[in-house]
């Protein structure tokens, strides 16, 4: 490993996820993948507070074994933990506090970041007197005050309303384009990987399953889980996998004639509204998405217990081979 | 009981009543028997008025010296792995149910005039601690502590070490997040540790009796005081147990709102 500006980490906790992780100074590095595939695991590991072997090296300082409290980290944590007892200008001006600022200018620092998240006049509340969206963005502004080289978001939009979800992603979408250093974002949300994302790593039982750009992630998924996420069919023969959209698969109640091998048959396990259209769920194997117009669904009598051909052109499909080295993008 | 499950049996409401009774009636007949008319007379004796600063002065050294000396080691307990750990929290709770004479002897032991500490402190200095104001807090800090430290440390267990580890995160050594974050969310259970102990050592009798002594003006506490009046004017001991009494009840009701209410 060379002495990299942005993040190279290889890190190993036994028993929960082994990974590999680089990064340029200013990328966004969204992490998914099932639960218990150890995507919180891996930053707890970075974050340097579960034990672990490998190597962290973040900004050309070798991390792996500095105290937690000598790491130039923000880490925004699932369950939020805001200091309860504290208002929320005093929890970000805790970070710039115990890295030795003096009180005023730490407070001036902490009134800054409330205001640029628009939460500057809430800054005498405590955290049980804030909504959900204003404490988790405190908690963003109290892990950026510390201006840290590697940003750890831990699901930061978990619990919180659509809408408010919705915003607060546009608003740390802005809040990441300015920021200089390298940030990891745990998410089970495929629009924050579109969105926020200038790299993917898909985590899989603990493993780095794919990595790449967020297009190509999305267009090609190596994994059922991503393909769920943004909604194709995956298919993996060997080391190959054929992905193909809901919408370019024909249903109909006869065998259709044609390639043998893009052709399934099972019963419809669930048909409801997508878009404009029908999109249906069929468990043949391996169980695939279709989505039929809904005069189709009308006319074929699409309801669940209706058993259907699924077929498929070739033209319509996208087959890749699998990288078995996981795909370090360089 | 706005659900009908039947007839309480006489199995359990006959034992409860005696248990309430055994609870109660001796606090009633010892207010119904204080001879209220020479309370105040009772007090102004100056056996009484040096007792009753021995006991404020000793008991609040010993709350001092739990909370200097055992908030850190509740701390160590709840926070610190180190071999060992569960063994030291054992030996903590066990003057919990030390027999308070037996854990007089066994400070003799330790802190008396030929004691293993005490002996060479002594010879070095010329002081012995046992029959001294000091040995009367020390006597006193022996019994209380189990309390305040069980006290806090389950206050620190209870607020987790979630918050320790973000507090590291955000750059704070561990001194800087004692102070800043695990103490104040650990602080209702150094109150009511506080509060335990206080009660504890306000009522110390036996390891004091045996390990200091029972001298008016430096080592005879409200406890002692009213042991020996027992002997001669129950008057007076049941007036000076008024005011013990009195003094609980004050931490009981103070504690009340902390914990002591069950839901």
């Amino acid at each position: 490993m060379t002495r990299a500006p942005g993040l190279a980490a290889q890190v190993e906790v036994r028993g929960r996820v082994v990974a590999e992780v680089h990064a340029e100074p200013g990328d966004v590095v969204v992490v998914i993948g099932p639960n218990g595939a150890g995507k919180s695991t891996l930053l707890r590991a970075l974050a340097g507070v579960v034990p672990m072997s490998g190597r962290v090296e973040v900004a050309g300082v070798d991390w792996t074994t500095l105290p937690v409290p000598a790491r130039r980290l923000g880490y925004v944590v699932q369950d939020r933990s805001l200091f309860p007892h504290l208002t929320a200008l005093d929890n970000v001006a805790f970070g710039p506090r115990a890295r030795g600022v003096p009180r005023h200018l730490a407070e001036q620092t902490a009134r800054a970041w409330l205001d640029r998240f628009g939460v500057g006049d809430l800054a005498h509340r405590r955290p049980r007197e804030l909504s959900g969206g204003q404490a988790q963005r405190v908690a963003i502004a109290r892990a950026l005050a510390t201006e840290p080289d590697l940003l750890l978001l831990d699901e930061p939009f978990a619990g919180l309303d659509v809408g408010v979800a919705a915003t607060l992603r546009l608003e740390l979408a802005r809040h990441l384009a300015a920021y200089s250093g390298v940030a990891l974002l745990v998410t089970h949300d495929a629009l924050d990987a579109v969105t926020l994302g200038s790299q993917v790593v898909v985590l899989d039982g603990g493993r780095v399953a794919q990595t790449g750009s967020p297009q190509d992630v999305a267009a090609r998924p190596r994994t059922e889980h991503v393909a769920r996420l943004v909604g194709l069919n995956v298919l993996r023969d060997g080391d190959t996998f054929t992905a193909f959209s809901p919408r370019d698969v024909t249903v109909s109640l006869e065998p259709p004639h044609g390639s043998a091998r893009l052709q399934w048959h099972g019963k419809v396990s669930s048909a409801v509204p997508h878009g404009d259209a029908i999109r249906l769920r069929v468990e043949s194997s391996p169980p695939l998405l279709a989505d039929v117009t809904p005069q189709a669904g009308a006319e074929l009598g699409l309801a669940p217990g209706r058993a259907v051909w699924l077929s498929v052109k070739a033209t319509a499909v996208d087959r890749y081979a699998h990288d078995p080295a996981g795909g370090a993008p360089t | 009981m706005s659900v009908r499950l039947g007839r309480i049996p006489l199995a359990l409401s006959v034992p409860a009543t005696l248990a309430a009774l055994l609870l109660v009636l001796p606090l009633v007949t010892l207010v119904l028997d204080t001879p209220w008319r020479d309370f105040g007379g009772h007090l102004v004796s100056e056996a009484v008025r040096d007792a009753l600063w021995i006991t404020g002065l000793t008991s609040v050294l010993a709350v001092v010296a739990c909370l200097v000396a055992g908030t850190p080691l509740a701390w160590v307990l709840a926070r610190v792995d180190f071999p060992g750990r569960r063994v030291l929290r054992a030996l903590v709770t066990v003057p919990l149910v030390l027999p308070p004479v037996v854990a007089g002897v066994a400070l003799t032991t330790a802190l008396g005039r030929t004691g293993v500490i005490g002996g060479p402190l002594h010879e070095l200095t010329g002081f012995a601690v046992p029959f001294t104001t000091a040995g009367v807090v020390i006597a006193h800090t022996f019994v209380a502590l189990p309390f305040y430290v069980l006290a806090v440390e389950g206050a620190l267990r209870t607020s987790g070490e979630a918050y320790d580890v973000v507090a590291a995160t955000l750059g704070a050594d561990r001194w800087t997040t004692f102070r800043r974050v695990t103490l104040p969310l650990a602080m209702p259970g150094v109150v009511a540790g506080a509060a335990l102990s206080w009660a504890r050592s306000l009522g110390e009798f036996g390891a004091t009796i045996t390990f200091a002594g029972n001298y008016p003006g430096t080592t005879q506490t409200m406890p002692s005081l009213i042991y020996t009046a027992l002997q001669g004017d129950p008057a007076v001991a049941q007036t000076l147990s008024m005011v013990l009494l009195v003094g609980s009840l004050a931490v009981i009701l103070g504690l009340r709102h902390r914990w002591l209410v069950a839901p």
